[in-house]
């Protein structure tokens, strides 16, 4: 019984994360600005990350959430260089 | 699969509850990414990801192994710390640079910039403060 | 003694980090660890922030309380305007509020509290006027925002930072 119910609760969720990593890629797609863009690139990589975390619960795998960590990191610096971008024109000064 | 079956039921019935209310947190935070009108109320939607979702993802996750006691907990730590600090800044900048170019177009939907700036010649009004 | 070390509590948190991430209290890591915080904690002598003094810890603990009730009400606002029928959702606006704080470090965690609450987002605060510009998704339940502002979180940041 206990089996049964985190199978399909792992299961669900994760189906309901990649819903949203779809709804996010629309923004991607779609835009219709740059900013929404990236806002949906932001979304993308913090539902990425979510992903992984279940993956984790799922297999007990460090790795995953090592994983995660560095999805997390990646994701920040890259969209503050993207809005760095958007606001001046280029990424140093 | 096989090691979540040692999950005693007390323990198996929060760390569901809270992996299936974190999702849904996710999913409805992408939703309003597609259903809200301007980019303004876009910004909102992924609050709900960043402040709901992860944080009872990681508890969930957090109670589980827990309880099963095979490793430490400090990667969820680590992940809930980092993403609290961080979101405030992307956020914050990135609507600052929506504003700054919509600013730039002159479009109608943006507030300008305060009138009392604009009539003091020796206050730079170009940089924005943070 | 303040020389060597212009940063104790910086330093140790990310001594604390840099342990975390390694998941060890080996000796090598920990003389690793320490060696990597001072010396970045005298990077930050070069920028030169302004230092906090935290004069009441109880307020920061009250602060904490109404930050976590008001995220916690506001995902749930949020989550009802995402799934309502109305079309379009919501009606969102532009809202000036006056601030009367003058930190710095007051300020930005004012923006921090004000971003992570789903429901407003911080765009803009002019230095020279102490106007604040906020984007507040749902005006529908018309809040008074300034009121809110001032004396739910500004009361609170000026006991803790002045």
């Amino acid at each position: 019984m206990t089996e049964l119910l985190i199978i399909w609760s792992v299961l669900v969720s994760q189906i309901m994360i990649a819903l949203a990593m779809v709804c996010a890629l629309y923004r991607v797609a779609k835009g219709p600005r740059a900013q929404d863009r990236i806002l949906g690139l932001d979304t993308v990589y913090i539902t990425a990350m979510l992903l992984l975390l279940t993956f984790g619960i799922r297999t007990a795998n460090v790795l995953y959430f090592e994983a995660a960590l560095t999805i997390a990191l990646l994701g920040f610096v890259s969209t503050i260089a993207f809005a760095k971008f958007l606001m001046r024109g280029e990424v140093i000064e | 699969m096989t090691f979540l079956v040692d999950l005693p039921v007390w323990a198996a019935i929060p760390v569901c509850l809270l992996l299936l209310s974190g999702s849904a947190l996710t999913l409805a935070g992408a939703i309003g990414l597609v259903r809200f009108q301007s980019f303004y109320e876009r910004l909102h939607a992924p609050t709900l990801c960043t402040s709901g979702g992860v944080l009872l993802i990681a508890l969930s996750s957090m109670i589980a192994f827990g309880v099963l006691q095979n490793r430490w907990i400090v990667h969820e730590v680590l992940i809930v710390v980092f993403m609290i600090v961080t979101t405030p800044v992307t956020l914050m900048l990135l609507g600052q640079s929506a504003l700054y170019r919509d600013r730039a177009e002159k479009s109608a939907e943006v507030p300008r910039k305060t009138e009392t700036a604009k009539a003091d010649p020796g206050i730079d009004i170009s940089g924005n403060d943070i | 003694m303040r020389y060597w070390f212009p940063y104790p509590v910086l330093s140790l948190l990310l001594l604390g980090f840099w342990l975390l991430v390694n998941q060890s209290v080996s000796p090598g890591q920990i003389l690793l660890g320490t060696i990597l915080s001072v010396s970045l904690s005298w990077a930050m002598v070069n920028l030169e922030p302004s230092k906090p003094r935290l004069r009441r810890p109880g307020a920061a603990f009250r602060l904490a309380g109404s930050v976590i009730k008001d995220i916690a009400q506001s995902n749930l606002a949020v989550l009802g305007a995402v799934l309502s029928r109305r079309k379009p959702p919501v009606q969102s606006a532009f809202v000036m509020v006056e601030l009367q704080l003058q930190d710095d470090n007051a300020i930005a965690l004012l923006a921090c509290i004000l971003t992570t609450t789903p429901g407003t987002a911080w765009l803009e605060y002019d230095r020279q006027t102490r106007m604040l510009l906020i984007h507040v998704l749902d005006t529908a339940d018309g809040k008074d925002w300034q009121s809110i502002v001032t004396h739910r979180y500004e009361r609170l940041l000026k006991e803790i930072f002045e």
